[in-house]
């Protein structure tokens, strides 16, 4: 049996994990155009912020590769996937034979088009390590930075450069920050908190004309940066897949087993699409857990295993200075807020369903309430005002406590 | 393997299982200089409430979400033991999100996170919440 | 307020330097000693509530308390002793009885620290219960007359008298549900059942739950006929009229409306809330011929397949009393001495009624044999059996078991603070209160047991090797192999036993 995988992230070695769990002599290939042992993207920032370095931001320890029997092509770009004769060609002209193939293509930064833009020398993007060590050797005491986008990415990208610099100014066109994530009061917790570090935001802002280094924004006022960071958004990577007929919509579409619509081929990780079961409906989940936990139920299935991945959410656990954030899910239902000092609680019920929260702050035990959301616990089965309080075991019946805790057989 | 199993009808709520759990942890060999005028982070809680209480810590999980979800591979799960490689967390919490025990928590200075492994990484070899446990509401065993 | 004439009798005293503030002594004890100062960071303690059980103690982590008596004191005075003051202060302030419990503790002789056990010398020589086998199981009930034998020659069985059969001498006296927890009974129960050998229920009935126990069970009948009914007869393996107890005798009991509660008002029979009192007297007996009565309806109601157990105090004429049991139909006779628990009672009958079990024992064993009833009834003591030597002893002065209870609630972990009165035990021993219970998981609690009965086990077979004697049938009654040290003519006549050097 011939695995392989397009991709080197956390979907990859998800699919390698989850194909060496059931079939420990398939070979599996796996093909990357970045030239580096599998590491974890989202640690980019660390790696500038200097609490992580390039070893210790591997995914997983050197001898991955070799311990699960993997033939890593990394460095070389795939140019097409010739579906009928169950091949990948690549650009060095190689091809690579597959009976069962993973698209774990992730994907790529979105830069709409800006007035200017091809005036200013520095700018990068802030998504691949090769990103971040560019970024890096450019930036000095004296730089100003000029960050587009208030999202996960350039938040992150500000944090991880702000003590490195001289200034660092983010715009947004929402009138908010992490607007993905956070409802208006949660939003404006984390802007002042960041405000105070010295990041300075202009939102429900954009840049209406670049002139060098210096960048109209639509309301007049103009600013001038060194350094420009494009984080405004992502696409997933579809072309290789959409080339071959894959079904894709905003990302490759697959089902509970991560098969898209083709016959042995699989996609995983940020370049599909799963079923949010938040909301019931499917949506790119961009997020480093889901990627794996989608990579692995892919490698299961290729390798004949029985494995569905069926409890996907958005959910999201981040920092910046210190100040933890910790959401889950969709927030259309009713909510229950609590507000203290610099903690805040939002949390969104929905036919008898926890669908959502938000916790800043306080995020302690928040997985208590993660769980709720992805088992569809029906709220009724516990004391849900007891853990609007706090996220606690305490809530559940001792019956189920005896499940969770003693060791005790689920009935059901 | 063996697990730690919480019988909350036995449990007395002393909270013992948490000094030890502390002190096993501390790296001192003294209970009372790891553990006097500190305040203690121990990785296995009580939860306590008009009269139940349980303790609660890392179940070891045999498909463990944290290990799927950690953005650095600092969790892993060697023997069936889920340990956190402190040097390379960076404490970005994301198993803190997705542990549905809530048995992973920050650590002393929240820069990394902590959980049970089980003692096998301090000097006690053998939980030390179980060695400690009076009335056996805490028991590690094979099942 | 008005003056407190007592002074704490003991002291805490914590070692600053270990406690590390944890707190489980303040959350252990029932009696709010400790406390815990947040201001100062600091484990404070009222040593005035503290009542020396020693659960604070056992539990920190540290070892950073003790409890010592304290050394406050009046003028010291051999007659007017602090004990003394302080109970004449204390009914003067409550006008009420003083209430004691668990056995009497006032230093009168102990006989069974004055006396010896034999062992052989090269002739008669020792036995290596290592090496041979050494037989400590013993029947108890009635013997036949002789033996039968079949046209065969094999012996008849049939029609023997009921008895019970023990793997060692040894069995758990009657405590009640009520007076001590449901996981003591638990522990009890199961350590029976593991050993062998049996509990006893007291009067507090049979809790649903340890009807599976029922064949190492002794089902009680006392005064107050609480939780008596014909299941509960049947569930036992032998039936106990309790006339009286060692540590009250001639009194009846009274268990507060508080502590009948839930399960124990069910297994009682009586309404939750009120008390449960057991008349001093059984009312319907009041001459042998009266318990005759009751030992035979018993036997009636349970097919004569059960042996009837009659328990009394050991008193004056125990003697002439036990003979008279004797001849009522009860198959064994239990005689409960003066140092025996209970779980409260009037401080002065406690400590001044009754006589030593020793006795008391050496008494109706002779007079037993001299009017050639002894093969009537088996002979069960109790009261302050404390270790194997004193079982040794006991049997070798005539009894064919021991009755431990002290001694089994000390191996489930109490610590002898005598408060069992107050309800707040802290080993969840003799208490009713939910948090306190759990607190004797019966897991651990039956196998200390198991382990003490055990140990006293091995014990016993290496003293009756030494004596050349290979099985307890052999020990019964041998007071030859007994000694007295220290004793003077009378007692030594008594206890039928010559003197050491003699």
């Amino acid at each position: 049996m011939n695995y392989v995988i397009i991709g080197n992230s956390a979907a990859a070695v998800g699919c390698i994990e989850g194909i060496r769990s059931v079939d420990p002599d398939g070979a599996i290939t796996v093909i990357s155009k970045e030239p580096y042992h599998v590491y974890s993207r989202p640690l980019i920032s660390y790696l500038i912020y200097g609490k992580t370095d390039e070893q210790r931001m591997k995914y997983r320890p050197d001898s991955f590769y070799e311990d699960n029997g993997v033939k890593a092509m990394l460095g070389v770009a795939v140019e097409k996937v010739d579906y009928t004769k169950r091949r990948v060609l690549l650009e060095n002209g190689e091809q690579v034979p597959f009976d069962k193939l993973l698209f774990a293509t992730g994907s790529a930064p979105f830069v709409p088009p800006m007035a200017g833009l091809d005036e200013v020398k520095k700018k990068f993007s802030f998504m691949k390590l090769d990103d971040a060590k560019v970024l890096q050797s450019e930036l000095n005491p004296e730089s100003r930075v000029l960050i587009l986008g208030a999202g996960l990415i350039g938040l992150k990208c500000a944090e991880g450069i702000l003590r490195k610099v001289k200034k660092v100014t983010v715009v947004d066109l929402a009138p908010r920050i992490l607007p993905s994530i956070l409802d208006e009061e949660g939003s404006e917790i984390v802007r002042k908190h960041i405000e105070e570090q010295g990041v300075q935001f202009y939102l429900a802002n954009s840049v209406a004309q670049f002139h060098k280094n210096t960048a109209c924004l639509k309301d007049g006022t103009e600013l001038e940066f060194d350094l420009l960071v494009l984080a405004v958004g992502v696409r997933p990577e579809t072309k290789l897949a959409a080339g071959i007929g894959c079904k894709v919509n905003r990302g490759i579409l697959t089902d509970a087993h991560c098969a898209t619509n083709l016959p042995d081929v699989y996609a995983a990780g940020d370049c599909s699409e799963s079923l949010d079961i938040t909301v019931n409906q499917q949506r790119v989940l961009a997020l480093l857990p889901n990627a794996y936990m989608q990579g692995e139920t892919a490698g299961i299935t290729m390798a004949g295993g029985e494995k569905s991945y069926n409890k996907a959410i958005p959910m999201n656990a981040v920092g910046f200075f210190g100040l933890h954030i910790v959401t889950a899910g969709s927030y259309d239902g009713e909510a229950y807020v609590v507000k203290e000092g610099s903690n805040y609680k939002k949390m969104v019920s929905k036919d008898n369903l926890l669908k959502g929260y938000i916790l800043i702050g306080d995020v302690a035990r928040a997985g208590i309430y993660t769980s709720l959301i992805r088992e569809r616990t029906p709220l009724d089965s516990i004391d849900y005002e007891l853990i609007k309080e706090k996220p606690q075991l305490m809530a559940f019946t001792a019956a189920e406590r005896a499940v969770k805790l003693g060791g005790a057989r689920n009935e059901n | 393997m063996k697990r730690i199993y919480v019988n909350e009808k036995w449990c007395l709520g002393c909270h013992l299982c948490e000094y030890y759990c502390a002190f096993a942890n501390s790296g001192s060999d003294d209970m009372v200089k790891a553990l006097k005028d500190i305040r203690i982070h121990p990785r296995i809680r009580i939860e306590e409430k008009q009269g139940i209480s349980f303790a609660v810590s890392c179940r070891h999980c045999a498909e463990p979400l944290c290990v799927k979800s950690c953005i650095t591979g600092a969790l892993r799960a060697d023997n069936g033991v889920i340990a956190v490689d402190k040097n390379k967390c960076v404490g970005c919490y994301t198993c803190i999100m997705i542990c549905p025990y809530g048995a992973i928590m920050p650590g002393v200075d929240g820069s990394v996170v902590q959980k049970c492994e089980l003692c096998t990484n301090n000097a006690f070899g053998e939980p030390a919440c179980v060695q400690g446990c009076p009335n056996r509401a805490i028991v590690f065993e094979e099942r | 307020m008005p003056i407190d004439f007592l002074y704490p009798e003991y002291e805490v005293i914590r070692n600053p330097q270990r406690c590390i503030a944890c707190r489980v002594c303040e959350r252990q004890c029932a009696n709010e000693v400790h406390s815990y100062d947040q201001e100062l960071n600091l484990m404070k303690s009222d040593e005035s509530k503290c009542v020396n059980c020693h659960r604070c103690v056992a539990l920190c982590p540290t070892r950073a308390l003790k409890i010592v008596k304290t050394d406050h004191t009046f003028k010291t005075n051999a007659n007017w002793t602090n004990e003394v003051i302080g109970e004449i202060y204390r009914q003067a302030g409550t006008g009420g009885m003083l209430l004691s419990s668990m056995g009497n503790p006032k230093p009168y002789p102990v006989y069974w620290d004055k006396i010896l056990i034999n062992a052989s010398q090269v002739t008669n020589p020792s036995i290596d219960p290592l090496r041979e086998p050494m037989e400590t199981r013993t029947f108890l009930g009635k013997r036949p007359e002789k033996p039968e034998r079949n046209l065969d020659g094999t012996l008849k069985t049939e029609n023997l008298p009921p008895n019970l059969e023990l793997s060692v001498p040894v069995m758990f006296s009657a405590m009640s549900y009520g007076s001590i927890s449901y996981n003591a009974h638990e522990s009890l129960a199961r350590a029976a059942q593991e050993l062998g050998i049996y509990y006893n229920t007291g009067e507090g009935g049979l809790h649903e739950d340890f009807y599976r126990y029922g064949a190492n069970t002794i089902v009680q009948v006392a005064s107050g006929r609480f939780g008596v009914h014909k299941d509960y007869l049947e569930a036992g393996a032998a039936i106990e009229i309790k006339i009286g107890q060692g540590a009250k005798p001639g009194i009846g009991g009274h268990l507060p409306g508080a502590k009948i509660v839930g399960d124990v008002s069910r297994t009682r029979m009586i309404p939750e809330g009120s008390d449960a009192i057991s008349p001093a007297p059984h009312h319907d007996i009041y001459s042998i011929e009266d318990l005759r009565q009751l030992v035979y309806s018993l036997k009636e109601a349970t097919d004569y397949k059960k042996p009837v157990i009659v328990k009394i105090a050991a008193v004056h004429n125990v003697a002439a009393i036990a003979s008279g049991i004797a001849r009522s139909g009860a198959d064994i006779i239990a005689i409960d001495g003066y140092r025996g628990g209970t779980g409260a009672a009037p401080t002065r009958i406690r400590d001044n009624v009754g006589i030593p079990i020793e006795l008391a024992l050496a008494a109706v064993d002779e007079r037993l044999r001299q009017e050639k009833i002894r093969n009537n009834v088996s002979l069960v003591v109790g009261g302050s059996i404390r270790n194997s030597a004193d079982i040794v002893k006991a049997i070798a002065l005539g009894a064919d078991a021991v009755y431990i209870a002290t001694a089994a609630l000390l191996a489930l972990g109490c610590h002898l603070c005598r408060s069992c009165q107050t309800g707040k035990c802290n080993w969840g021993i003799a208490t009713q209160r939910p948090d306190l219970v759990k607190r004797l998981n019966p897991d651990i609690g039956y196998k200390r047991l198991v382990n003490l009965v055990s140990a006293w086990q091995h014990e016993i077979k290496e003293m009756m090797g030494g004596m050349g004697i290979n099985s307890i049938e052999a020990l019964k009654g041998n007071r030859l192999m007994l000694r007295g040290i220290g004793l003077n003519e009378k007692e030594l006549e008594i206890l039928g036993i010559k003197h050491a050097g003699e």
